[in-house]
């Protein structure tokens, strides 16, 4: 059975989807060449009219992206640095995102802008390692954040296909994981489903991308004490309340493992719905980063301020005992 | 009504028809009808109606904030925008737009936009879908001098320019950014951001609708043509506020001399000259005959149903959360 990485399930989703369908192209920064590798062999396949170069004018390029979708098109843009969103907001949240509903349903804009290597990097410092899914979340833009390569594969394939904006972020964590899939076995995912990563009874772990796979592994080492379910939302918005509350409905803890900032993060909105709908049998906790941060460069600084597995298994064995430390 | 044309009594009908729309959406906020308030075109009749009288129905615009002129001169029915403007079910975004969103995407009319110069990228991602469709379609950006000093304007002429796209930049140099008088504003010239990235850019009579009409037709040539944009900075006059809220708060930016003489270079008053006396005043009955029917239509559509709020939000129908108790 093939190993398929991550970056290679994007770059055979693009493919795919750009053999299926005319209206699909590809528009970004060194996207021919394929500086992230997830455009790369593109060009020469499809050709420099579906797989388009752009200058660095992300705002240009991301506004052009809502004019070739009012259009009947559907681009896909990729971003190589998470903060470049942060320069595109008003081009995404205020633009692409509101032409729906301020043209009374007149318009559509299936843009998929894809982030490739989200989250830090490891020694890219302040301006490369944010890992923006809350922000997009909070403004209703469909948010991805796939943790597998098959899932990669199935919800960069499904937001192209779908009629809105959606955002997929490719975690930086993430990019290295393989799996052992079949490639006909790849397929679409449809957004807004999570997926239990690994059943369990006593608490559910939500972890989302990246951190899916250290999840796991804290529930491994603690498999002698704790029975840890970890849920994988894969969509962050929208999120899959129902998939969460069967979870929940059974472990009857919750901890949320999220490389957001806590303020305003999935994980306080995760924590707000349990509080309204979920019968807990203890106070929930999240691990995330700190209020407001801004990612240190030197390597020790980078680490400090990332959710770790360190800190979802105490967070884990404070739940199991009620909400103290153990 | 339709799009305007570019006969001598056809340019005539698309001026006296805006002007007289924009005096009577007035008079609608003034009696609380239109909420809100409007940014009145009045004064820059010509712009529209001469450059919409150079293009093809199957050609697309984008507009401004000031967009009921290109709305109209587009070909939207004025019922419907006149509906719009008054917030009902039966306006053309059914109420979800209003005055600064105005949209008809059947007319090729890609919306209204309410930040200044984020209409550009969009124009030029249509232009090159456009293209890219095999049609020979043009594009045309409506935009004020207030727009020239957004970044993402100068990012988009030049993605228009070296990418050679069928789009029409069209400057409505009013003299002022809500206050600011343009010689504040900028430096350099306007048709000199054009001339920088090789666009020929030129500059004419926006009182004048023959005078943009003329230079219009010249860029609409050269755009299907396949030698890629032009810029038109057309000089006018605002008659009236920036906003209706300046009918209220009296702004003391212009002085009584200046908007006098301003307005004496009236395109209503240009264009009608160039009528006999009777075909003037068969013109006028007409649009007043026109605007009564729109008047009643608009405030005899229902109001939208607020239970439907967020319809729309999502083309793909996805339901977001309600705010409240759930």
């Amino acid at each position: 059975m093939p190993r398929l990485s991550y970056l290679k399930a994007l770059n055979r989703a693009l493919a795919d989807e750009l053999a299926r369908d005319p209206a699909v192209f590809v528009l970004g920064e060194d996207v021919r060449v394929g500086v992230s590798y997830v455009t790369a062999g593109l060009a020469g396949k499809f050709g420099p009219e579906r797989v388009v170069d752009a200058p660095l004018s992300e705002q240009a390029f991301t506004g052009f992206a809502t004019g070739a979708a009012l259009s009947g098109l559907r681009p896909v843009v990729e971003f190589q640095v998470p903060s470049l969103l942060f320069l595109v907001f008003e081009q995404i949240v205020n633009q692409a995102h509101k032409f729906s509903l301020m043209t009374g349903g007149q318009a559509c804009v299936p843009v998929t802008y894809l982030v490739t290597g989200s989250g830090s990097r490891t020694g890219w410092a302040g301006q490369h390692s944010d890992h923006p899914y809350s922000l997009f979340a909070h403004a209703g833009v469909k948010t991805v954040v796939p943790a597998t390569p098959a899932d990669a594969y199935g919800l960069l394939a499904t937001a192209i296909r779908d009629d809105d904006p959606v955002v997929v972020f490719a975690p930086a964590g993430a990019l290295g994981v393989r799996d052992d899939v079949e490639y006909a076995d790849l397929v679409a995912v449809p957004l807004g489903v999570g997926r239990v990563h690994r059943p369990g009874t006593q608490v559910t772990v939500v972890a989302i991308g990246h951190l899916v796979q250290d999840a796991l592994a804290v529930a491994d080492e603690l498999a002698a004490d704790v029975s840890v379910e970890v849920f994988d939302p894969r969509t962050v918005y929208p999120f899959d309340w129902d998939g969460l509350a069967a979870s929940v409905g059974k472990t009857g803890r919750l901890v949320v493992f999220d490389d957001s900032n806590r303020m305003c993060g999935i994980g306080a909105e995760v924590l707000a719905t349990a509080a309204e709908r979920f019968d807990l049998h203890a106070p929930p906790a999240r691990v995330c980063r700190p209020d407001g941060t801004v990612v240190p460069f030197a390597p020790a600084l980078d680490r400090a301020v990332r959710p770790d597995r360190d800190g979802l298994a105490t967070a884990i064995l404070k739940v199991l005992n009620n909400g103290r430390r153990p | 009504m339709a799009r305007a044309t570019d006969t001598r009594v056809g340019l005539y009908r698309t001026v006296r028809l805006i002007r007289r729309f924009e005096q009577r959406a007035v008079d609608l906020v003034d009696t609380g009808d239109i909420v809100g308030g409007i940014h009145p075109y009045t004064g820059q009749e010509a712009i529209a109606a001469g450059v919409c009288a150079a293009l093809r129905d199957d050609d697309v615009i984008t507009s401004t904030h000031r967009g009921h002129g290109h709305v109209l001169a587009k070909g939207a029915d004025p019922a419907r925008v006149l509906a719009e403007l008054a917030g009902r079910d039966t306006g053309l975004n059914r109420g979800r737009g209003g005055s600064m969103h105005a949209a008809d995407f059947a007319m090729g009319i890609l919306g209204a936009n309410a930040i200044v110069g984020a209409n550009a990228p969009i124009t030029v991602g249509a232009a090159w879908a456009a293209r890219h469709s095999g049609s020979d379609r043009v594009a045309v950006s409506f935009f004020g001098d207030g727009a020239v000093n957004q970044g993402v304007l100068l990012e988009s002429l030049n993605l228009a320019a070296l990418w050679r796209l069928p789009v029409l930049f069209v400057c409505e140099n009013n003299g002022y950014a809500t206050t600011l008088p343009v010689g504040e504003a900028v430096a350099g010239t306007i048709t000199g951001r054009g001339e920088a990235f090789g666009i020929p850019s030129v500059t004419v009579d926006g009182a004048d609708p023959v005078a943009v009409l003329t230079a219009a037709r010249t860029a609409v040539r050269r755009a299907r043509a396949g030698d890629g944009p032009s810029l038109i900075e057309c000089l006018a006059y605002r008659f009236d506020a920036h906003h209706t809220w300046e009918h209220r708060a009296r702004m003391r930016y212009r002085s009584d001399e200046e908007v006098h003489s301003g307005r004496l270079r009236d395109p209503v008053t240009i264009q009608g000259a160039r009528l006999a006396d009777a075909e003037r005043e068969r013109v006028d009955a007409e649009v007043e005959s026109t605007l009564d029917e729109a008047v009643a239509f608009a405030l005899a559509g229902p109001h939208p149903d607020p239970g439907g709020a967020l319809d729309h939000l999502y083309a793909s129908g996805l339901r977001p959360r309600q705010g409240g108790d759930h």
